[in-house]
């Protein structure tokens, strides 16, 4: 590609080492970062009864369960915050806009506290979702709140509104119109959306680990339960269980993956 | 018609609800009492340590990841080595790991008995700082690669035939073009490494005064029940959250806002 | 068919349309002409009902449909940019309307291959907007409109967005494709020769307001202003005095009527030839002869001959 060509010669510039430097630098740096202790980790996965007992099959079935839940929400609440940022006007958007990247921002035990404060067993509100898996929706919500409209918005930006006007030249309603013209074209983004918002919740700790309260069997989700393994000295099992996850996630991340080439295949 | 209004309606209650209520609540029992009391609780040694200790990752790991992150996003887009695609894809692993994920394989490799094992690493500083270099490696990455692509070769070309070498390139043709995607994706580096918990949790031990950050300092407050020390070093890193929060709002690219 | 009343529409302080009445008779082909900022898009789309006007009302059949929805009025509308639904495949693209109005399958399936077939795409059905060219985009835009038997066809520069050689057939088939259904047909254009080609009338718009509606021969031989006459073809303007080109008379010999003029240079275009003259007061003006003409006068850069307008319009203030 041009980029062969950036060693153009020169009375005075000689080919420069910086790529092969670059390269060789980060490729060490990343190895040694990531790539290590993550070998390490599939290397001492062992003792399978740590993934396969009751109590590793029950964290697993709630954290997906809750996961996918968030995903579904995330999916309409986040579209229509973009929704209501691109389409609509009123008086403190920025503001709203700028709330919207908080969770980004936020450290997450912080996040857990402050639902817990709120929505905890001292709520002036009187909702106390600690220790049940509501706690957990809430805190899960929180945290991927960013990734759909984040996605979305950018899309909604750019969507030719020509199509919207055409839509109703041809008869249909506003909600004809969305339903027909727009989801279809802002589909691919909240599927990525989903997509992230899904990886952040099945291995999210942090806002999770104050409010739920760690109930075996009840609340405890997956990366709590690792924790748990962890501390026990059960590193072996600790890193099967991990393994496993992360092969859950992958496969579905390829799913949604998948899915949401189908969803473009108008594009090529 | 009224349609435009439920929906904003429903978003604007949803993020109230959930972000903005419980925030603003917590910064308002922290100062119900005035200032004195979340002032005395987040002077405390244990306290006072555990924040230098988070400055100490955060200083750290956030100029270590924005070096490679140039350099990694120029080696990424310019120099199209094999492997690149794999390269890329690494680079945004930790996006998709649990923390705590991290930090055990952290320890597995650092701890006794682990191929890098018994130097010290876990249970200590040197384990923490490389669980926030991982959990905050690819923000300016990230940020960089597309700006890079957007502005092409050209223009380093033009340099290169003009004599420029390759610092001179990179310094006069090359940053002034992706300064402020690198200082937004060092905004978000910072922001990840402030508020990393679950993979210093479990690669430090949460040693209180010795091997604590903040995060885990306020995890270790609320669980003695000292609630007022909780709330009030849950503020200060809201506080931070917060300015971090504007600058990402000021610095953000704009293709993204309206 | 579709009248309207003293339209009034403003953009913050931009005044689009400032008191507009027009009449488009039943069945006819209409043209807006005007440059860009005169106003006529937005007509077009006042009339379809994707803006709502701040004063004045708009009939369609008899009916005031000022405040009416566009779904509700019966209009098909045909964009520049095609506004195609480009997740849809062609097929469902024609197929929407009809869907919209839950049309059975059975008659949206004749239908929509029977319009394919009238534009030329039968065999393109399958594909998507991304894989057509921008004419068989517009064809497709056509067709969609057409599919609810629309009491009145708006088409706003439908041919702009394509290549001139595209433009000119496509005007044609359009002109074709009317004569057939007799559809009430406006067509949005800034450019003259489409509108003068197609039109049985043409209204010409001007910063907001019409300046003159009339029948393209008409328009041609009687301007109304200076700007309808320079708007709609070529003209000489000297002074006060406006002539066209083809009406500029060159002869080798001063008869008394005439003023020296010297030529600088010959433009042949094709079958005309447009010739450059600079007369001995200073004053540019071109003139328009056939090829033969210039031959029979061994026209030359650099020739001095003689100019006399065969006719002159001044307009009165």
């Amino acid at each position: 590609m041009a980029a062969r060509a950036a060693a153009l010669p020169s009375p005075r510039a000689r080919r420069s080492p910086a790529p092969g430097l670059a390269i060789g630098l980060t490729t060490l740096y990343l190895s040694v970062i990531v790539l290590l202790p993550l070998a390490a980790l599939s290397w001492r996965a062992h003792g399978w009864d740590a993934i396969t007992s009751a109590q590793a099959v029950s964290s697993l079935k709630l954290t997906l369960g809750v996961s996918v839940v968030v995903a579904l929400v995330n999916a309409v609440a986040g579209t229509m915050i973009a929704w209501t940022l691109v389409r609509d006007r009123f008086v403190g958007q920025g503001f709203v806009n700028a709330l919207v990247d908080l969770p980004f921002a936020l450290p997450t035990i912080v996040a857990g506290l402050t639902l817990l404060a709120l929505y905890g067993p001292k709520s002036p509100a009187g909702i106390n979702v600690a220790f049940t898996r509501w706690g957990i929706l809430v805190a899960l919500l929180f945290v991927t709140l960013p990734f759909v409209v984040r996605t979305v918005q950018p899309v909604l930006l750019e969507l030719d509104t020509e199509m919207e006007d055409a839509a109703a030249s041809l008869g249909a309603g506003r909600l004809a119109t969305f339903r027909r013209v727009i989801l279809p074209n802002i589909l691919p983004a909240i599927l990525s959306g989903v997509a992230l918002a899904f990886a952040r919740a099945v291995g999210e700790f942090g806002s999770v680990v104050l409010i739920s309260g760690n109930l075996p069997f009840k609340t405890e989700v997956v990366s709590v339960y690792v924790f748990g393994r962890i501390e026990s000295g059960d590193a072996g099992g600790a890193a099967a269980a991990s393994v496993v996850i992360l092969a859950i996630s992958f496969a579905v991340l390829l799913a949604i993956g998948g899915f949401r080439r189908w969803v473009t295949r108008h594009d090529r | 018609m009224i349609g435009k209004y439920v929906v904003r309606f429903a978003a604007l209650g949803y993020l109230t609800a959930l972000l903005a209520a419980p925030l603003g609540y917590v910064f308002w029992r922290t100062f119900r009492h005035g200032l004195g009391p979340a002032w005395a609780a987040v002077t405390t040694p244990d306290a006072v340590h555990a924040l230098k200790v988070t400055l100490i990752l955060t200083a750290i790991a956030v100029p270590a990841n924005t070096i490679f992150g140039i350099l990694a996003a120029l080696a990424i887009v310019r120099h199209r080595f094999p492997g690149a695609g794999i390269f890329n894809a690494v680079v945004d692993l930790p996006l998709a790991l649990s923390p705590v994920v991290v930090g055990l394989a952290l320890l597995i490799l650092y701890g006794r008995g682990g191929w890098l094992g018994g130097h010290g690493v876990v249970f200590a500083l040197p384990g923490m700082v490389l669980a926030t270099i991982f959990v905050s490696l690819p923000f300016v990455v990230r940020e960089v690669v597309p700006v890079l692509r957007e502005i092409g070769t050209e223009q380093e070309q033009a340099a290169a035939t003009l004599g420029a070498s390759t610092v001179q390139t990179f310094t006069r043709v090359t940053w002034p073009a992706i300064r402020w995607a690198t200082a937004y994706g060092v905004v978000l580096t910072t922001a990840r490494a402030l508020g990393e918990f679950g993979a210093v949790s479990v690669v430090s031990g949460r040693l209180a005064g010795k091997t604590e950050s903040l995060t885990l300092y306020v995890q270790d407050r609320y669980q003695s029940f000292d609630e007022v020390g909780a709330y009030a070093s849950a503020v200060v890193l809201a506080l931070i959250a917060v300015t971090t929060l504007l600058l990402m709002t000021m610095l953000k690219p704009k293709e993204e806002t309206r | 068919m579709i009248e309207a009343h003293g339209i009034v529409k403003r953009f913050g302080d931009f005044t689009a349309l400032d008191g507009v009445s027009v009449d488009v008779p039943t069945g006819s082909l209409t043209a807006l002409l005007g440059p860009s900022g005169s106003g006529k898009s937005t007509l077009l789309r006042v009339i379809a009902g994707l803006e709502t006007p701040d004063e004045g009302k708009v009939v369609l059949e008899g009916e005031d449909v000022t405040r009416v929805a566009p779904q509700e009025r019966g209009v098909g509308f045909v964009f520049q940019h095609y506004a195609a639904f480009k997740h849809m495949t062609v097929w469902e693209n024609v197929a929407f309307g009809l869907k919209i109005r839950r049309r059975p399958r059975a008659e949206v399936k004749q239908r929509v291959s029977e319009l394919l077939q009238l534009v030329q795409l039968a065999r393109l059905g399958d594909r998507y907007p991304a894989q057509l060219s921008g004419g068989q985009r517009q064809r497709m835009g056509l067709a969609r409109a057409l599919a609810v038997d629309p009491k009145v066809l708006l088409l706003d520069e439908p041919f702009g967005a394509l290549d001139a050689r595209v433009r000119k057939e496509l005007r044609l088939w359009l002109r074709r494709l009317h004569d057939e259904t007799h559809t009430t047909t406006v067509i949005v254009t800034h450019d003259q020769e489409e509108a003068m080609e197609v039109a049985d009338c043409v209204v010409v718009m001007n910063a907001g307001h019409i300046e003159q509606t009339a029948a393209p021969r008409e328009l041609y031989d009687n301007p109304a202003n200076e700007f309808v006459m320079s708007f709609v073809g070529p003209v000489n303007r000297l002074g006060d005095t406006f002539i066209r080109p083809h009406d500029v008379e060159l002869l080798l010999e001063p008869n008394g009527s005439t003023q020296e003029a010297m030529v600088q240079r010959l433009v042949h275009l094709g079958f005309e030839v447009r010739v450059e003259l600079v007369r001995d007061d200073g004053e540019t003006l071109s003139a328009q002869l056939t090829r033969e003409q210039v031959e029979g006068l061994e026209l030359q850069a650099g020739q001095i001959v003689y100019v006399r307008p065969m006719r002159q319009t001044i307009f009165a203030d």
